[in-house]
């Protein structure tokens, strides 16, 4: 188990650097906090007292350790401007979204590898063409201008559904779902174009193997030997993509929930940016890293399910 | 304060979309807009207030949201900018102006059923006068001496010295009556005696009011409204072209002309508090010299701006003054558009070449395309304008906290708001003994004439110096749903008061 041992200990690596990279760098940034809360009309008294009220004052180094600490005990502080915990900030948005990157990428799947599929087992044909074609464009459009364009046909025009907003999954988890439809389409849609052209790349690397001669060799059809040797080979770059995928879907996130004025993270990100809720900024991102680099661990580990080469160290 | 960035190529787009969109709505028919809510509303805003309670925070976003709605004050500020009876029904001042004895409403509960009495308002002041008081207006509070309750109806304030603004300052957002019950906790859940009782925040999304049914006052029309918070314009036309919200207090003006055209909507213009000023760091060469000050004033071509900026939705300022104001006067030809007179001032100034400067810039649509304007206005007397653009909290470190700029382009919102030029250690750098002087007696006088008269020699003073570049007044801009009356045209203090709002058909 050394090769998991390794992966785990990379994972904590990492955030530890990405914690002390988020405090620092969010320190240097200029603004303070206090005068953004309270404005141009209050004293510098007032700002005063709000700074040491926000535990501004102590050196950073201090803050940052008080900081890695008191997360280790769950403990992401309190909200600068909203006076909310940072936990409870976070977590409330993650129900809106968690369910959008979720479906974002089960639609991309769902719609990307049968495509590329298709596309493979039809190779240099016009509907290989086509398909690619669709997938360059795809892979061309911009989210936001892509949600734009669906909230104009299908909620202004024809009025299926919302513009935007979001209905809480207590109070109407049909609304709720409808709220999610568009954005979730919109985001999805590059994911499922990149997913179309790896897939196909990687099955056509693949029949053209050894392996697939031998299984037709045995007997098998083309149909056959691609669908029980070919897909589970040809797995391997398309994990690595979807593994990808999350990060880009944390950033397609915050510019699509703009776009359909979602209270999710990426939303809450932005506001809190612009805000100097250094704080708030600081546990998003680190829950963001932890949300990365914990796909990528998984996606490792998920190596090792498919490949059992990887299992043992290569031996 | 923070609005929209807008583009050029995002506002191509803008058009595109709402050109698009208009098509699309013919076809979809005005069927989807006859479920009508006949006594609930639905109201966009571009930005979500970080807390609810406007006695501890600075933001705009909050006041809108709760101010004359949750919130009441002794008195209040009409759409007119007067003040009007508020929790105190009336009130009389002694002949010295020290004195104010303000008798309260009776049979008033603030929300969560607690009785209101002069104790709340006792209670209300010494919060806002504290020691660590964090009242973002704390200083126009500081001439209170002591707030006594008299009995639970009657409450008297005594003042250091006369406070001619001091009924309206106490009608403003900072100063609503909060109780000593929940107080603590207003920031999340707003406890206040208004017309309208906080149902919930959907952080991200929309806060609900629902309609105070045991309101001392006048019962309002609406029994709910949901203010939903859209920052992006593209998103807001589109959410109000689908129905799916009811109006906004104040839309982009670059899409104004689709519901100017559009029977299902109504635009409502009119003014604000918001002066847009190129501030001028007066402390630094070579803006110490009132000759280059007045070459630049000279070199600002107001109405180029304001097509330019925001389609001429904005009327032009010629000093530091809100022209819906009664003291106001038209000072916008002191130095008139003149190239010829602005490069024989900067000649007379030592500069016959020209200088440059750098210019910093907020990021609101209004500040970075009047920038990009100006430079160009200014390049033609040859003053060379470096455009910086900042974030807000890195505007308020650099330029207003540390005065570590040339130039920059605001609006200040306050209303009367002239006697910050009084304050030499202002970002404005501006000294001058005489205007705080009369700045000082204006604030002492409390007749009506006599404080006209002085405000309008400040605003005299001002635009002489050319302090500042004073370019427009920030216009307040509204889309509603056509069937929709009672909103404010003009917003002299922040707001989206709902008391009058109703559906008529």
């Amino acid at each position: 188990m050394t090769f998991v041992l390794r992966r785990l200990l990379g994972f904590a690596a990492t955030l530890f650097v990405a914690a002390a990279v988020i405090f620092f760098l969010l320190d240097l940034l200029p603004g303070d906090p206090a005068r953004f809360i309270l404005g141009i009309n209050a004293s510098a008294e007032a700002v005063a007292n709000l700074r040491i009220q926000l535990g501004l004052e102590a050196p950073a180094w201090q803050r940052f350790f008080a900081w890695i600490g008191s997360m280790l005990i769950g403990d992401f502080g309190v909200s600068y401007t909203q006076g909310a915990p940072v936990a409870a900030l976070i977590g409330e948005r993650l129900w809106v979204s968690l369910p959008l990157a979720l479906f974002a990428m089960v639609l991309s799947a769902a719609v990307g590898l049968p495509i590329g599929i298709a596309a493979a087992r039809r190779r240099g044909s016009p509907i290989d063409t086509g398909l690619m074609v669709l997938a360059q464009l795809g892979v061309a459009i911009p989210n936001f201008w892509f949600g734009m364009l669906l909230t104009l046909v299908f909620a202004v025009g024809l009025r299926w559904l919302p513009t935007g907003g979001f209905t809480p999954w207590h109070e109407d988890p049909a609304a709720a779902l409808r709220a999610l439809m568009l954005p979730g389409i919109a985001l999805a849609l590059p994911q499922a174009a990149i997913l179309a052209r790896v897939m196909r790349t990687a099955l056509v690397e693949v029949t053209g193997q050894d392996f697939i001669r031998t299984a037709r060799a045995k007997g098998m059809t083309m149909s056959e030997a691609v669908w029980r040797h070919g897909v589970r080979n040809a797995f391997l770059p398309v994990l690595t993509i979807l593994g990808l995928q999350f990060a880009y879907l944390v950033a397609g996130v915050i510019i699509v929930e703009n776009v359909f004025y979602l209270p999710g993270l990426g939303r809450l990100i932005f506001t809190a940016i612009s805000e100097r809720d250094l704080i708030l900024v600081r546990g998003i991102t680190i829950v963001l890293v932890i949300g990365v680099t914990l796909t990528m661990l998984l996606t490792d580990l998920c190596y090792a399910l498919v490949d059992p080469r990887l299992r043992e160290g290569g031996s | 304060m923070p609005g929209e960035i807008g583009t050029v190529g995002e506002l191509f787009m803008l058009k595109v979309l709402t050109v698009l969109s208009l098509a699309l709505v013919m076809n979809a028919a005005l069927a989807g807009a006859a479920l009508a809510q006949q006594t609930q509303v639905r109201i966009a805003v571009a930005l979500e207030p970080p807390t609810l309670d406007p006695t501890a925070n600075a933001a705009e976003a909050v006041d809108i949201v709760v101010y004359q709605n949750v919130f009441e004050g002794l008195t209040r500020i009409d759409e007119n900018g007067t003040v009007q009876p508020g929790l105190a029904t009336e009130w009389t001042i002694s002949e010295d102006g020290l004195t104010y004895t303000f008798t309260l409403a009776e049979g008033v509960t603030f929300h969560d059923g607690s009785a209101f009495d002069a104790e709340d308002v006792t209670f209300a002041f010494e919060r806002i006068v504290a020691e660590d008081s964090l009242n973002a207006q704390k200083a126009l509070y500081e001439p209170i001496e002591s707030v006594t309750a008299v009995d639970p109806h009657t409450v008297e304030i005594t003042l250091k010295r006369p406070t001619g603004t001091f009924l309206f300052d106490i009608g403003r957002p900072d100063a609503v009556i909060v109780a000593p019950e929940s107080a603590e906790n207003n920031a999340r859940v707003p406890i206040g005696t208004g017309p309208f009782a906080f149902v919930q925040w959907d952080r991200g999304s929309r806060v609900i009011l629902e309609r105070n049914d045991v309101y001392w006052g006048e019962r309002p029309a609406l029994t709910r409204a949901t203010y939903l918070f859209i920052g992006d314009t593209a998103t807001l036309t589109n959410a109000l072209l689908a129905g799916d919200v009811d109006g906004t207090n104040n839309m982009a003006a670059e899409v104004l002309d689709v519901f100017a055209a559009d029977p299902r909507f109504k635009v409502l213009v009119g003014t604000t508090e918001g002066e847009v000023i190129l501030a001028t760091n007066n402390a630094r060469e070579p803006f110490d010299n009132p000759k280059v000050r007045q070459a630049m004033a000279h070199a600002i071509d107001r109405h180029a701006l304001i097509e330019g900026v925001t389609y001429g939705y904005s009327q032009p300022i010629g000093s530091h003054f809100a022209p819906h104001n009664p003291y106001y006067v038209d000072l916008t030809g002191t130095y008139p558009h003149d190239l010829d007179a602005a490069k024989a001032l900067l000649a007379e100034a030592g500069l016959p070449d020209g200088f440059s400067a750098t210019l910093k810039l907020p990021p609101v649509a209004y500040a970075r395309m009047s920038g990009q304007i100006l430079a160009s206005q200014f390049a033609e007397v040859g003053i060379e304008l470096e455009l910086i653009n900042v974030e807000w909290a890195q505007w308020l470190e650099d330029v207003f906290t540390n005065h570590d700029y040339d130039l920059s382009i605001v609006a200040h919102v306050e209303p009367f708001d002239i006697g910050i030029y009084a304050d030499p250690d202002y970002y404005f750098g501006y000294d001058n003994p005489e205007f705080a002087a009369l700045i000082e007696t204006l604030n002492a006088t409390t007749d009506d004439a006599e404080r006209k008269d002085l405000a309008i020699e400040a605003q005299r003073i001002l635009a002489e110096d050319a302090v500042n570049g004073y370019l427009f007044e920030l216009a307040q801009t509204g889309v509603w749903d056509a069937r929709l009356e009672g909103m404010w045209q003009n917003s002299p203090i922040e707001g989206v008061v709902l008391r009058d709002i109703r559906w008529v058909e």
